[in-house]
């Protein structure tokens, strides 16, 4: 297991720098001189404005300006932010936690949701019940996150004024009260998220679970007298598991994309919003950051999938 | 060959009658294949009727999409304005029709630059032995992992104002969606066209062409890429819908098009405040983007039926 | 069985059909199978690919997919009682404890993520009750029994660590661990390379000398029968055409299709593929969809008669324990 995971790390870097590079020339190939926002600005003057300049290197070749952009965000040096008028990482630390709260408790919901329901539908291919759950999956994952999140703000906060629509960071309760106002303002955006992430999930699952329950290893189990059932935990939905966390991960950017709306919609103060908020006010560094920041959980997430994989199959870590 | 599955009868042999022997046709078979998927063909329907409404309508519903109105603001449906009016009184089912076509439009046109791009990445990767092909699946998987929406975000956020100055304010923000929507998408099309590929250069039919001479470009032209063809449309149908939630999602962020341009996303960007007090105005064109790409969805699940009978998912 | 018959047949097989439904129509893959098996006898069961031998011994562990299968007929009589309507959880008892199964493809018949004793335990836990470690325990022990070199060991591998041979060998050891009175053996060493078929042969007649179960083999290699079996089935587009006792068939076989069997082996010494061997006999398997009426060989046989395509032809007994399904 241990040199896998270290070949996993290894290999995680070139793509970490790949999309460094990616985002840096999305920047250099951009028009205008986004950076330049102050440097620009008439009301400073020259001497300042050319001092701006050489600080932000602007006037460098483009690689060098990669490499010197690089080692100031490896250093923690992610700039200042012109709208909110604090250090960027700062910033980012203070609304990373929600996007986690949020992302983390919608994926949970999600595998609850999919799993038992892919599972029991991909034993029974074609029965009533595969079908209604087959049909949910596709209105699950066609709904746009947006769209619910409107539908149960419409229902829930407006018609039925059960719920806030608006997400607190500073709820001004304490003890049980605080878990409970956490709590109900909390289910709207991961149930919005969930049941997103939980319809695609769902699919993957029973398809994986198709795949695996025809191998001859299961035909195997069942010729050893186990019952339907240690046969389907043991040795279908054990082994299906490995296709699925692939799955996953490569499903992750997608996941931080419906987190981006979902914060907008229910105005949850985390990095999504803060994305949204930095381009409105053009706030480069901000940007820049904060898309890199998203960039980063990617490739953190595909190496947790990475060791998920490892532990799931010995093939690959006794490989 | 899986075990004893307690299942109830399946619909294969509920409905399975002994057909005669009939002529063989790849496509007849496809749609025979594709019919019995009966939420996809209920999907061709409405997204056939979707269609048709915003093709035609414009010609019957002759109500001007800017028509302001402060008279009849927000009002609810009516005979009058069946969709209801937006906060400036302009009537909502109109602007739809018009959006709705904006919205198509974006959809199918990233769906063929994702295709054309993955398709020619693919066939490149594929068919190369040397560096050329994993240094091209390793760019795929890069390309993979990097967060789509904040990188979209990204790249409007910097290049939308050239391109506006360069196309105009509709045709800038429409080429730049289409490119970077398109751009993101192209990787499961390469994936899957270098799969089909390394499946099918050794095959003995593409052997046998490779035997009498042909080039590699009439290898893949006229061996290869037909072959291929089924799981690349079911991909790309289902990146038409993928299109259309990437530009509702931009214009509902308010980073897609300008108000004056009413894609589906963007009239509900509009109306989200005023959810309390008009939710039609949401409602409708939410309702519109939910039933399209539910329908796509659908009709790309039947479409892998019909043409890649071998995949379940 | 006439040989010992004194009492009934260990495992009796009567009039068996197994149809799968496809899209193109009903697949009678096994279409009316008459077969028994007395106590501690081999039989080995031959045909090409195709004509039912699998379909027939997975339908006796009721192992068919289901559906698109079903067994439409017949009974299936395991001393004396009928395991068709049998219960899933009824059916569960006699897997591995009564009637074990070692499959064609050893490389895919294991679970990859549990290690080769977890799985060999597995089956004792199962029907034995031992605890995890008495379990293991056994599992080492039969290792042991089918000559894997360093048991205890290798035990804790997993089946991607073993080679084919070996992996054919933890089959083995998984089927005999509740010491069932049936094994049968689905083309045991089709997916070996030919030195480790031998071994693998041998193995199996050491075990049955160990353990005294009946064999059921199934192969296409009629090399493989000659070696092993005491009797022989014979069967063709699901169905049997001849059964003999194995010296008997080898010299006197009376249906052609036998007869053209036969005549393929001097074949098989070089591993032969099933195409080397359908070349000697000319045609190919009907479909199973719409066969043919009467004789499903007849459109291969050079002997055929207006007769042969208007009935199928019964099984008859020709002498003691030599029948055959053909008028000549």
């Amino acid at each position: 297991m241990g040199p896998y995971l270290l070949r996993r790390l290894v290999i995680a870097i070139p793509s970490l720098l790949g999309i460094s590079v990616v985002l840096f020339a999305v920047l250099a190939l951009a028009p205008g001189d986004p950076f330049g926002e102050l440097a620009t600005n008439p009301a400073i003057p020259p001497e300042v404005r050319m001092a701006l300049r050489v600080k932000f290197g602007l006037d460098d070749p483009v690689p060098l300006r990669y490499l010197h952009w690089l080692s100031a965000m490896l250093h923690g040096d992610w700039g200042f932010s012109f709208a909110s008028r604090i250090n960027v990482d700062t910033l980012i630390l203070q609304r990373l936690p929600a996007t986690l709260f949020v992302i983390g408790s919608a994926q949970l919901l999600a595998l609850v949701v999919a799993l038992p329901v892919g599972v029991y539908a991909a034993t029974r291919p074609y029965s009533v019940f595969d079908q209604i759950a087959n049909t949910l999956a596709f209105v699950g994952f066609s709904l746009p996150t947006f769209f619910t999140g409107l539908l149960l703000i419409l229902v829930f906060s407006i018609q039925l004024d059960w719920l806030p629509f608006v997400y607190r960071a500073d709820i001004d309760a304490t003890g049980w009260h605080w878990y409970w106002e956490q709590f109900r303002q909390s289910i709207m955006p991961i149930t919005v998220l969930g049941l997103f992430q939980g319809a695609s999930l769902t699919r993957y699952v029973r398809s994986a679970v198709l795949d695996v329950i025809r191998l001859d290893y299961v035909t195997t189990a069942r010729a050893k007298g186990l019952g339907e059932r240690t046969v389907v935990i043991k040795h279908v939905v054990r082994n299906a598991m490995i296709p699925v966390v692939t799955l996953v991960a490569l499903q992750l950017p997608a996941v931080f994309g419906g987190a981006i709306v979902t914060e907008q919609i229910f105005r949850i103060p985390g990095i999504g919003a803060l994305l949204i908020s930095a381009i409105l006010s053009n706030d480069t560094p901000v940007v820049m950051a904060v898309t890199f920041v998203f960039a980063c959980l990617v490739v953190l997430f595909n190496l947790l999938a990475d060791v998920m994989y490892g532990w799931l199959d010995p093939r690959i870590s006794f490989g | 060959m899986a075990g004893s599955i307690p299942a109830s009868a399946s619909a294969e042999i509920a409905g399975a009658p002994q057909r005669p022997a009939r002529p063989f046709s790849p496509w007849l078979d496809a749609w025979r294949r594709f019919r019995r998927h009966r939420l996809a063909v209920a999907s061709l329907f409405i997204l056939a009727a979707m269609i048709g409404a915003i093709l035609l309508a414009p010609l019957i519903w002759r109500v001007a999409i800017n028509d302001i109105d402060f008279s009849a603001h927000l009002e609810g449906p009516s005979w009058a304005h069946p969709f209801g009016t937006d906060d400036l009184g302009q009537d909502v089912l109109a602007r739809m029709l018009y959006g709705g076509r904006i919205s198509l439009a974006v959809g199918l046109a990233a769906m063929m630059v994702a295709m054309v791009v993955g398709t020619i990445v693919g066939a490149v990767a594929g068919m190369s032995r040397g560096w050329v092909g994993p240094a091209l699946m390793w760019l795929t998987d890069l390309f993979l992992s990097l967060p789509q929406l904040p990188l979209l975000l990204l790249v409007i956020y910097l290049f939308r104002d050239t391109l506006k100055a360069m196309f105009g304010v509709e045709g800038g923000v429409f080429i730049l969606v289409v490119v970077v929507i398109g751009g993101l998408r192209w990787m499961p099309v390469a994936r899957l066209v270098r799969a089909q590929f390394l499946s099918l250069r050794e095959k003995e039919f593409v052997e046998a062409a490779r035997a009498l001479g042909a080039s590699k470009l009439r290898q893949v032209v006229r061996h290869i890429l037909p072959n291929a063809l089924g799981p690349v449309i079911v991909a790309g149908t289902i990146d038409v819908a993928a299109a259309i939630i990437a530009e509702s999602t931009l214009s509902f962020l308010g980073l897609g098009f300008p108000p004056d341009v009413p894609t589906w996303g963007r009239i509900l960007y509009d109306a989200k405040d005023y959810l309390d007090i008009a939710p039609h105005w949401a409602l409708f064109p939410g309702a519109a983007i939910f039933l399209t790409v539910l329908s796509i969805n659908f009709i790309g699940d039947g479409l892998r039926d019909a043409l890649d009978p071998r995949k379940v998912m | 069985m006439q040989a010992n018959g004194t009492t009934a047949p260990l495992l009796d097989i009567r009039g068996l059909k197994t149809h799968f439904a496809t899209d193109d129509g009903i697949v009678r893959a096994v279409d009316g199978v008459d077969l028994a098996i007395a106590r501690g006898e081999t039989v080995g069961v031959v045909g090409e690919s195709g004509c039912g031998k699998t379909v027939t011994a997975m339908s006796v562990l009721k192992l068919i997919a289901m559906p698109p299968g079903r067994i439409v007929e017949g009974q299936i009589l395991w001393q004396g009682r009928d395991l068709v309507p049998l219960p899933t959880d009824a059916m569960d008892d006699v897997r591995a404890k009564e009637i074990a199964m070692v499959f064609q493809e050893p490389m895919t018949s294991l679970n990859p993520v549990y290690t080769v004793g977890e799985q060999i335990a597995e089956v004792a836990r199962r029907h034995e009750g031992l605890s995890r470690r008495a379990a293991l325990e056994k599992a080492v022990h039969m290792l042991r029994l089918v000559q894997v070199s360093n048991p205890e060991r290798r035990a804790h591998d997993y089946p991607h660590q073993f080679s084919g041979g070996m992996r054919q060998r933890v089959m083995i050891a998984m089927a005999l661990s509740c010491d069932p009175k049936l094994l049968i053996a689905d083309e045991p060493t089709t997916a070996l390379d030919v030195t480790i078929q031998a071994q693998i042969l041998e193995l199996l007649q050491e075990m049955k000398s160990r353990f005294g179960m009946a064999i059921m083999l199934i192969t296409h290699a009629m090399g493989v029968v000659a070696e092993t079996a005491q009797r022989v089935v014979v069967m063709y587009a699901g169905r049997v055409i001849e059964e003999a006792p194995v010296e008997r068939l080898f010299a006197n076989p009376r249906h052609p299709y036998t007869q053209g069997l036969i005549r393929s082996i001097p074949h098989i010494d070089k591993a032969a593929t099933k195409k080397e061997r359908l070349e000697a006999i000319p045609g190919i398997v009907p479909s199973l969809i719409d066969p043919p009426p009467g004789c499903r060989f007849a459109p291969r046989c050079r002997y055929a008669m207006s007769v042969c395509r208007e009935a199928i032809p019964p099984l008859r007994e020709v002498e003691a324990g030599h029948k055959v399904a053909c008028v000549l």
